[in-house]
């Protein structure tokens, strides 16, 4: 997928024009974030599994050598086959010789955003095989030829109008005078197009939400059912997958779904999770008779070890996104790549570098929401701030900002001179709101102001208040 | 086979790794020690206060759960019973009187022949199904969710390409949480071992792709009757 997170700016001027985005976008406002309150509030040791969920993982990627050592006996000894990827393009090829060796034409893929990350489809289309998303949400922006706007509900950005225009453009076999006016008949329409397409299928591509070192088996999470009809029906299910799925045992992987449907959709449990070990047995009379796990590195063993290895224990619910006042603002596709908000703006400059994704950590309000709901724990804002710290270091950004903060730098480092600077700028700043206790206009905040007003601080400093017995 | 060295791949992500995690041949012993006995321990974490019933709330709260995520529910006495509920289901749904199932003794051997209108196929699913018949290994309170197994017994294409779903799943079977089914899991299949297939279903299809608005039957089953059998 071509970077456009550099042009963020840009991304953004034009998102906020967007009226159908914006329609959109107000849904995922209310929607996600009051259906996961609401399944919190139904499960009283929510929060301390969070706790454990972590624990899992972090108690994971300390032994995750040892783990892929018995995940891979398990698959080898089930009949699959595991192979490993260092960057897109080693998964791409990968895929794509396996395909090959099948005379492929036809490929039917569950939603995996690896396969974003890398690129597949755009790779085997190139190679003369038809690739067919088969997530609703996935076939949406397929045939729209857009990027997904969001990690769970890639299609979250559009209206149903638009879907229904999409669907009258390339269904033309359709009768045109047909009724499209409900969510539902889209949803069928997609459902009987998509279904001679999962039986027609040579290869399905699936993603893994985990992968589980006990057993050798790959895990998807879905609620629509196509993920299972795309791995079950073709001759060969290949998962794509990355390094930082791993879970210790059945147990383990039980509690992080419990914390996983609730903070995505609010589900209790999603309609399907299903465990897939090897491929068909002997005695079986369906599921595919080869089973290929291609696990992506791209980056993640650089972040072991470092600041941002809290990152890797994200299960990808979205629960970051959809509480993000930034991401509510601006939408999925300002963010110029495939993972969205806070946990893409801490994600994206790992992968594709801080040089191009640097004005993601910097699209923050710091109001810490995604951090209070990430079911991992992950400390999303101070990797941000890291990324902010790094992106200063290397002198990415720009020239009056780095200046900026060297002077705010100086000062806050010399506690008497810091003190004297904010006790006359509260005096000034209450003198220029002339008692309305809010400032209109404020010179070199031209932009913030021409928005909002500035409240007026009191005249007197917290220290000075403090210090003067605080019974104000 | 490929252009990639895969097996490459492998030895310079998991240099990385382990340089990462500062450990090397002195440290291996006691890391191997702790994985192989979180493995084989099978440990169980925190689990919810909500499923620990005894058997007939247990079952109460299974069915609740089932019907809150737009599964149906008919209790029956006994296995033999199951032919005239399906039918009887069928018939209030306006549905054709044909089902297939796979060859599960307990679902093989019943009287199906005391339906006379119904006809019945085998083996796994056929895109023309509109109706499969299933036995769940289990199913699991906590959740109303269904466990079932691939193979022979119960082919997995039944569990997704009908438009309807029947699953019979005996009360006994019902456990608190998805840990006690491993458990049961483990004792049929062996530690470390499962079968191809495990599928947790949670009612039917459904997705929300389009403006975040629920609707039932995207890809799956657009219904999901379940058939909890009394007695053993």
């Amino acid at each position: 997928m071509e970077i456009r997170s550099p042009q963020f700016k840009a991304n953004v001027r034009e998102a906020l024009g967007n009226e159908h985005l914006q329609e959109a976008l107000g849904k995922v406002r209310t929607g996600f974030t009051g259906k996961r309150a609401i399944a919190r509030a139904g499960l009283p040791e929510f929060d301390e599994l969070r706790d454990q969920a972590r624990d899992i993982k972090n108690h994971t990627f300390s032994h995750l050598d040892l783990y892929y050592d018995m995940y891979e006996e398990r698959v080898r000894d089930a009949g699959g086959h595991v192979h490993w990827a260092g960057d897109a393009s080693d998964a791409r090829e990968i895929i794509a010789e396996i395909c090959q060796r099948h005379d492929a034409r036809s490929v039917t893929k569950g939603k995996s955003m690896i396969a974003e990350e890398v690129a597949l489809n755009g790779h085997l289309e190139e190679l003369g095989m038809e690739v067919v998303e088969t997530d609703l949400g996935e076939y949406i922006i397929q045939i729209r030829n857009e990027p997904p706007s969001h990690i769970i509900a890639p299609a979250v950005h559009l209206t149903k109008a638009q879907v229904e225009q999409s669907f009258r453009e390339l269904h033309t076999d359709l009768p045109p005078e047909r009724n499209l006016d409900e969510a539902a008949s889209l949803v069928n329409e997609a459902r009987h197009v998509l279904r001679q397409k999962y039986i027609d299928a040579d290869i399905g591509i699936t993603g893994a939400n985990f992968l589980v070192a006990e057993t050798g088996t790959s895990i998807i999470v879905t609620n629509e059912g196509n993920g299972d009809l795309t791995q079950t029906l073709p001759k060969v299910h290949i998962v794509l997958t990355s390094l930082e799925k791993m879970v210790p045992t059945l147990e383990d992987v039980s509690t992080i779904l419990r914390v996983l449907a609730r903070s995505a959709t609010g589900q209790e449990y999603s309609s399907y999770t299903t465990f897939s070990t090897g491929p068909r047995r002997p005695q079986d009379p369906d599921g595919p008779e080869e089973y290929h796990v291609v696990i992506l590195d791209n980056g993640r063993s650089g972040m072991l070890g470092t600041e941002f290895q809290d990152m890797l224990r994200c299960i990808r619910c979205g629960a970051c996104m959809n509480h993000c006042p930034v991401y509510h603002t601006v939408g999925g596709h300002s963010y110029g790549w495939v993972y969205p908000g806070p946990m893409g703006s801490v994600l994206t400059p790992t992968l594709v570098g801080v040089d191009k994704a640097g004005h993601l950590p910097n699209a923050s309000t710091f109001c810490g929401r995604c951090e209070a709901v990430c079911p991992m724990r992950i400390p999303l804002p101070k990797m941000m701030r890291h990324w902010r710290e790094r992106e200063f270091e290397r002198h990415l950004s720009p020239r009056t900002v780095r200046w900026a903060l060297r002077a705010w730098a100086w000062v806050a480092r010399r506690p008497a001179l810091y003190h004297l600077t904010a006790s006359c700028a509260a005096r000034v700043l209450r003198i220029a709101a002339l008692g309305r206790g809010r400032i209109k206009q404020l010179p070199l905040a031209g932009n913030w102001t021409d928005h909002r007003d500035l409240p007026a601080p009191r005249g007197q400093t917290f220290q000075e208040m403090w210090r003067a017995g605080g019974d104000e | 086979m490929s252009n990639i060295d895969s097996k490459a791949n492998r030895a310079t992500i998991m240099a990385n790794v382990r340089n990462a995690l500062g450990v090397d041949a002195s440290s291996d012993a006691t890391r191997r020690k702790t994985v192989k006995a979180r493995l084989s321990k099978h440990s169980r974490n925190l689990i919810p206060e909500r499923a620990n019933l005894g058997a007939p709330e247990r079952l109460a709260l299974f069915r609740a759960q089932a019907e809150a995520v737009a599964a149906s529910v008919a209790e029956i006495k006994a296995l033999k019973d199951v032919p005239q509920a399906v039918a009887a289901y069928l018939r209030d749904n306006n549905l054709p009187q044909r089902v297939r199932h796979g060859a599960d003794e307990d679902i093989a051997k019943l009287p199906w022949d005391s339906v006379p209108t119904m006809d019945v196929d085998t083996g796994p699913a056929d895109p023309q199904d509109s109706t499969s018949v299933s036995k769940a290994f289990g199913g699991v309170a906590e959740t109303g969710t269904l466990v079932l197994t691939s193979g022979m017994d119960n082919p997995t294409t039944l569990n997704f390409l009908p438009e309807n779903h029947i699953v019979v799943l005996k009360a006994g079977e019902i456990a608190k949480t998805y840990e006690d089914v491993w458990d049961r899991v483990r004792e049929a299949y062996g530690a470390g071992q499962m079968p191809r297939a495990v599928n947790m279903i949670t009612g039917p299809s459904r997705t929300g792709d389009i403006e975040q608005q629920i609707e039932l039957g995207a890809h799956g089953p657009r219904r999901l009757h379940i058939l909890i059998v009394a007695e053993d």
